[in-house]
């Protein structure tokens, strides 16, 4: 058995508050340069809502992710390896920069310079202002803009009427760093790799030649072209901070500290067969197999003898993100269905279930009334499940009802009341572990939310260069030309 | 004035080409790119990229046979003279217009959508105007029907040059617009490396061999950067 380290991230939904300071640090540590303008490698969309760039999820048109063929064999959606040449000098499947924004920014000089007069003077927008990457935030727009949203129209016309009983919550999004990433199978001159240290995806500006089939092969959009350099730039998941230990920029700024950040350990040669399953409900188990329990005496030498070092072995075992995967059963991938197997995974939100029974009168804390939501409320449950099980609403449920059982389970001990055990029991856990579930969700410090292992160093080449300082590693900015 | 058009200057033009493009791959390769505004525009792009690109790699195809492959060749193949004429005119003129109908739509692109026309480096300019004429040209004597035998004195020239034994006599005979068609070539040539055309030599034709997913270390593409 082959081990390879994978950096992996979980978002816990019901914390977003929708603020964008994962966005803007985001942007302000990676895409403020020209070319750029218009690429958010960080994004928050409100769902339901068209996202960013808008109805990137409709795949029959963008094209992205996977797909199997009548004979089970696992082909990019986007067409084969010789198709895929052939629409080098035109690929009909690319978004225009109008399906993302128009950037803009605004005359700041004017308020400087305006001569004196009756009125204030203001900073004139550079370009009509038309769109953005957030501009049906918290479902504004309403109805009419959020009926394109791929998900719900997917879902049947009765749902769809039944959305002016809204519910609403936040979806952050990076780049998935998947194990079966389809930009990079679709990048004609292997520009883009993933790492087998700790998996992280990255384009190799050097090599990257503007073909642009990476954009179109990514199913969550999340590459993006540098229309100034002609390269193709995406989410690094911050990787020279995360050599040396600290989370990424995106997770350390999070207001709501919803972000964990983790190794798993995982099985390079099971990849292909996961991503090959026929049934699309059966792809998020297919894709937790192919992660390795880092317990496993069996796996620790595999892994070890695989060259993953010691302590990296040791944090994979501390990892907060097998945690909710594994042992607490909370996380759930983003479109299991793209056949990607990504790598952000995300604890469905309750608060769609809390606020339709608090807007129906009812106590929106009482478990009895909570886990009746659960059971009967179909459309947010639906709608959670077409994004993060492929349309299988069981597995979303099972989340759910322990994110339910759990607030009741505080509810009791914060009121000073005896903790009743048969909440934990009937979701299948103990109190203890219960309680170990709420204390990563609600209040881990920061050690506990990110345990990122050093890259090693000290095995790189150059082994008596006479300087302790270690090898700048190359980042990837493009050299900006003027055009 | 023959010696230094017809045996210098090929060898000048040929000596920046390969000199420019292994500087530009050494010392630029962040710059070696396609540089694909399709983000900005897509409909004409999407009529003239394929037009264009299609016609210039048969217009290719056809000058490599054409200077290539000696007329004796071709009837010793039992390829009459008529026949390839036929074929040179026919095939040759219709990618040649392929390439201009294609080139023109992408030139009018270039400068009519504002954004593309932002996004256009001077070596773009450059680039189209020596291309342009050398397209335009080419197709004129293709479709004049200009009865000159360039087999007799183009390409005789042409191969010598590699034989480092320039021909001079054989393209000094050869009409004006076939001198001029050539001279502008070898200056689109010499220029080649320091424009966008450089993406011509990134053809991923590796991409049908290789595995789906790449993997490397981060050694490995550490020291790639570094070198």
């Amino acid at each position: 058995m082959r081990v390879l380290a994978q950096m992996a991230m979980v978002m816990n939904l019901d914390k977003c508050i929708g603020c964008h300071t994962c966005s803007v640090t985001c942007k302000q540590a990676w895409t403020n340069r020209g070319g750029v303008e218009y690429a958010w490698f960080n994004n928050v969309e409100t769902r339901p809502g068209q996202g960013y760039p808008r109805t990137y999820e409709d795949q029959d048109r963008w094209r992205g992710g996977w797909t199997l063929t009548r004979r089970g064999r696992l082909k990019l959606r986007s067409g084969s390896r010789l198709r895929k040449l052939a629409t080098l000098f035109f690929n009909p499947h690319l978004p225009a920069l109008s399906d993302y924004y128009e950037p803009w920014t605004y005359d700041y000089q004017n308020l400087i310079t305006a001569p004196a007069g009756d009125d204030l003077p203001t900073a004139k927008p550079t370009a009509p202002i038309t769109w953005s990457a957030n501009w049906d935030d918290s479902l504004a727009g309403g109805p009419e803009l959020a009926q394109h949203d791929p998900i719900l129209k997917a879902m049947s016309e009765r749902i769809r009427l039944e959305f002016e009983q809204a519910f609403m919550f936040y979806l952050p999004r990076i780049c998935e760093h998947c194990l079966n990433p389809s930009c990079v199978a679709s990048c004609p001159s292997g520009a883009i790799y993933k790492r087998t240290e700790d998996g992280i995806v990255l384009v190799d500006s050097d090599t990257c030649r503007s073909w642009r089939s990476c954009v179109t092969g990514c199913p969550y959009k999340k590459v993006f072209l540098n229309h100034q350099t002609g390269k193709a730039e995406k989410c690094t998941f911050c990787f020279p901070r995360i050599e040396l230990g600290m989370p990424t920029v995106c997770a350390q700024t999070c207001v709501g500290r919803l972000r964990y950040i983790g190794v798993v350990l995982y099985d390079p040669d099971r990849v292909l067969e996961a991503a090959s399953v026929r049934d699309e409900h059966s792809l998020i188990d297919a894709q937790k197999q192919v992660l390795l329990d880092p317990h496993d005496p069996s796996v620790i030498e595999a892994a070890l003898r695989s060259g993953i070092p010691q302590d990296w072995v040791v944090a994979a075992q501390r990892s907060p993100v097998y945690s909710l995967i594994f042992d607490y059963q909370l996380a759930l991938p983003l479109h299991p269905e793209y056949r990607t197997l990504p790598m952000v995974w995300y604890i469905p939100p309750l608060s769609p279930v809390v606020d339709a029974v608090r807007d129906t009168g009812f106590d929106g804390e009482d478990a009895a009334n909570l886990f009746a939501a659960v059971e009967a409320l179909r459309i947010p449950i639906g709608y959670l499940a077409s994004l993060f099980t492929a349309g299988d609403p069981a597995p979303v449920r099972e989340v759910l009802r322990r994110l339910v059982a759990m607030r009741a389970f505080m509810r009791d001990i914060n009121l000073g009341r005896d903790p009743d055990e048969s909440i934990p029991a009937s979701v299948g856990m103990t109190g203890s572990q219960m309680y170990d579930m709420y204390r990563l969700l609600a209040i881990a410090k920061a050690e506990d939310r990110y345990v990122i292992p050093h890259a090693h160093r000290e095995d790189a080449g150059a082994p008596n260069d006479g300087c302790s300082v270690p090898t700048p590693v190359s980042l990837p900015f493009p050299k900006v030309r003027q055009s | 004035m023959n010696t230094a058009l017809w045996a210098v200057l090929p060898y000048l033009a040929l000596t920046t080409f390969a000199g420019g493009l292994v500087w530009r791959y050494r010392y630029d390769k962040l710059g070696w790119t396609a540089r694909s505004s399709q983000l900005h525009e897509r409909r004409l792009l999407g009529l003239g990229s394929p037009l264009f690109h299609g016609g210039i790699l048969l217009t290719a195809l056809g000058h490599a046979t054409g200077l290539l492959i000696p007329a004796g060749v071709t009837r010793a193949l039992g390829m009459s003279d008529g026949v390839y004429k036929a074929m040179a005119v026919g095939v040759g003129g219709l990618a040649g217009l392929m390439t201009l109908a294609g080139l023109a739509i992408l030139v009018f692109r270039r400068l009519t959508v504002r954004a593309v026309l932002r996004a256009s480096l001077a070596s773009d300019l450059v680039m189209y105007v020596l291309l342009g004429s050398t397209i335009l040209i080419g197709l004129a004597i293709t479709l004049s029907g200009n009865g000159h035998d360039y087999r007799a004195s183009v390409a005789p020239w042409f191969r010598s040059v590699f034989a480092f034994q320039p021909a001079v006599d054989a393209i000094a005979k050869a009409p004006w617009a076939f001198q001029l068609h050539a001279l502008i070539a070898w200056t689109l040539i010499a220029a080649w490396p320091f424009t966008r055309l450089v993406h011509a030599f990134s053809l991923p034709l590796g991409y049908l061999a290789r595995p789906y997913i790449v993997y490397r270390s981060r050694e490995a593409s550490r020291g790639q950067a570094l070198d």
